[in-house]
């Protein structure tokens, strides 16, 4: 980049314009990545603030804080908050905004308008989610399961519909982002010379486009039953309740690829960049990605082996599911294989992405025990179920954001963060989830069914380390955010490539300029060439 | 891609007709009772005037051929939803399940 002595080095996206008005009307994806990352904090601090809620009340047996009604709704909101508002727009919305477009040498997203109006999409869905609060709440679980979703207080509707406009947000960007990839290529950048969070990125807009329609359909036909009792769901009126667990599972299980697959991308792109080495098995890689996204739509049924589902379609989705481990443990082995005989870094955004191998790993075979259609007939709906998602979606996509975050950090405001600092935040919230989620599967293993407000005296114990263990994670990110925010003001100035990593979003300045490269970058060579 | 393609008033008015044509069809055979082929029936009709807007009133059939690939993509995750969701259904009856 010796070309820079025209362009005035201190303009940056951040500060080319300014005004809030500016922030709210902005076409640039960095930008709107940014307005992502503050929505998502704001929401993960409410969601969490219900989980530590939760962990609370289950500290003793009977009433600790709330009454049973109450508690349904912070489980509730829990769920939704999470699923709907932070992770699935977590990684492509929040990071794949702002690198995607970087990593592929290009100006901008295909549709930045599109990008927008996707922002307001979410933040409109939250808004008519958060209405729900006034009708009592909605207490049925972010599935909202019929019967009972048919029957409960309006606050579901409210919830429903929300969740119903939050899709659109999360379509609008997955169509950008296939788009983006097929179009805004750099010169010289081919598929196989794409990083693979961008491959990560791609097969996630593919689920995006076409699952989230179906959690639309079915969201509308619920609001519907409710509405206008038109008997798709209800039997009393020739409908089958198990017929909305076959169309919510349809989108749901998609998207916990949509939530999964970006993250795996994360990983990889942390754990070459670390290891000072190429990725090994980069096709093998970026095929796994789309494998997964493929064989995701054909598993859903595994959520209702005891719902009344018929065994013919347990065993045929029993069988299928457990494929999901094969294109899985190809990614695994490969990250493995790429650090042996790397030259390592343990640098925070490093520890985050081994904390995602570690417990991804334990998320992913307790997902082949449930797999097992005779042992989830005793696992079904117990704490082991809780313990293994949340070990898939916390320990694994929310360990890939907080490395993302602390890895594309310096790109994003020109600044570092603390690493010691960063570093405290990782074991914080490493033991504390262990602490917190371990003793779920034991406690699911006895028996202890999910979502209950109370418990038998012989769950007490474990269920308080459990307690114990959410209030470290708290913690943790407590800590975290204070060190992001210090990072923003005070932190040490970030150079153009700190961590002396390939990808193109390192090759222009941090913070990047407003059309992100002055020169248009030409790529001659794949995206890991260390050694 | 391509040139811009025009499609003639007449072809529109001759598809409109087959629209309305179709939805008397529909109309008239809702008064028999066919059992089981009564929604297979309903179905096809309706299968037709689809198609026949989506070749001429959404220019499917002279687009680029990858509107054709998107558009069957959505129809073959239908039919996965369908075939899935049947499976169950079918077979719960088969088994003598008895929900
Ligand atoms: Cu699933």
């Amino acid at each position: 980049m010796s070309a820079t002595t025209t362009h005035d080095s201190s303009k940056n996206y951040i500060n080319h314009e300014s005004g809030i008005l500016s922030w709210l009307t902005t076409l640039d994806h960095k930008r709107i990545g940014l307005l992502y990352m503050w929505t998502v904090l704001t929401f993960f601090a409410i969601g969490g603030f219900y989980a530590m809620l939760i962990r609370t009340e289950l500290f003793t047996a009977g009433k600790t804080i709330v009454d049973a009604g109450t508690y349904n709704q912070f489980m509730t909101f829990h769920g939704a908050i999470m699923v709907f508002m932070v992770i699935i727009p977590g990684v492509p919305a929040f990071l794949g905004n702002f690198v995607l477009p970087l990593q592929l040498g290009a100006k901008d997203v295909a549709f930045p308008r599109v990008n927008l109006l996707s922002w307001y999409c979410l933040i409109v869905g939250a808004a008519i989610a958060l209405c729900s609060l006034f009708y009592n709440g909605a207490d049925t679980g972010w599935t909202f399961y019929t019967p009972y979703s048919i029957d409960t207080d309006n606050g579901t509707v409210w919830l429903v519909l929300g969740a119903f406009v939050m899709g659109f947000s999360s379509i609008l960007t997955g169509l950008n982002f296939i788009a983006t990839v097929h179009k805004l290529r750099a010169p010289g950048m081919t598929f196989f010379r794409m990083p693979l969070f961008v491959w990560g990125l791609y097969s996630t807009a593919v689920l995006q486009v076409l699952a989230t329609p179906v959690l639309g359909i079915t969201l509308l036909l619920l609001a519907a039953e409710r509405i206008l009792g038109i008997g798709i769901f209800d039997p009393d009126l020739g409908g089958d309740p198990v017929l909305f667990q076959h169309f919510f599972w349809f989108y749901s299980h998609p998207a916990v690829y949509i939530m999964i697959l970006p993250a795996m991308g994360i990983v990889s792109e942390l754990i070459t960049a670390f290891s000072r080495k190429t990725i090994f098995g980069y096709k093998a890689i970026a095929f796994s990605s789309i494998g997964i996204a493929a064989v995701s739509f054909f598993v859903w049924g595994h959520h209702m082996f005891v719902s009344g589902q018929s065994e013919v379609a347990g065993i045929v989705f029993s069988f299928i599911t457990m494929l999901v481990g094969v294109p899985t443990a190809i990614k695994t082995f490969n990250w493995v294989a790429t650090m042996f005989q790397g030259s390592v870094r343990f640098d925070a955004p490093l520890l985050f992405a081994m904390g995602f191998l570690f417990l991804f790993t334990i998320g992913g075979v307790t997902g082949i025990f449930l797999a097992v259609t005779a042992m989830d007939v005793h696992f079904h709906d117990t704490y082991f179920v809780v313990a293994h998602f949340h070990y898939v979606m916390v320990g694994g996509t929310l360990m890939a954001i907080m490395g993302g975050l602390y890895y594309w950090f310096p790109k994003m405001f020109g600044r570092m963060v603390s690493d010691f600092w960063a570093r405290i935040t990782f074991l914080l919230i490493f033991i504390g989830f262990n602490v917190t989620f371990f003793p779920q599967f034991i406690l699911g293993a006895m028996g202890m069914p999910r979502r209950y407000y109370d418990y038998l005296p012989a769950y007490e114990s474990l269920n308080k380390i459990s307690t114990i263990g959410a209030w470290t994670i708290g913690t943790g990110f407590l800590i975290a955010l204070g060190v992001i925010i210090y990072a923003m003001k005070k932190g040490e100035k970030a150079s153009d490539n700190p961590w002396g990593a390939k990808t193109l979003e390192w090759q222009t300045s941090s913070p990047p300029p407003h059309e992100n490269f002055i020169n248009d970058p030409v790529v001659t060579a794949g995206p890991y060439e260390y050694r | 891609m391509g040139a811009h393609h025009i499609i003639p008033a007449k072809t529109f008015l001759n598809v409109l007709i087959a629209l309305l044509f179709l939805t008397f069809v529909t109309v008239w055979v809702a008064q028999f009772d066919f059992g089981v082929m009564n929604a297979f029936i309903a179905m096809a009709v309706a299968s037709i005037k689809g198609a026949l807007v989506l070749m001429y009133f959404m220019h499917l059939k002279y687009d680029d051929k990858s509107y054709l690939v998107i558009f069957f993509t959505g129809i073959f995750f239908l039919f996965v939803f369908f075939f899935f969701s049947q499976l169950d259904i079918v077979t719960r009856i088969f088994e003598g399940n008895t929900l």
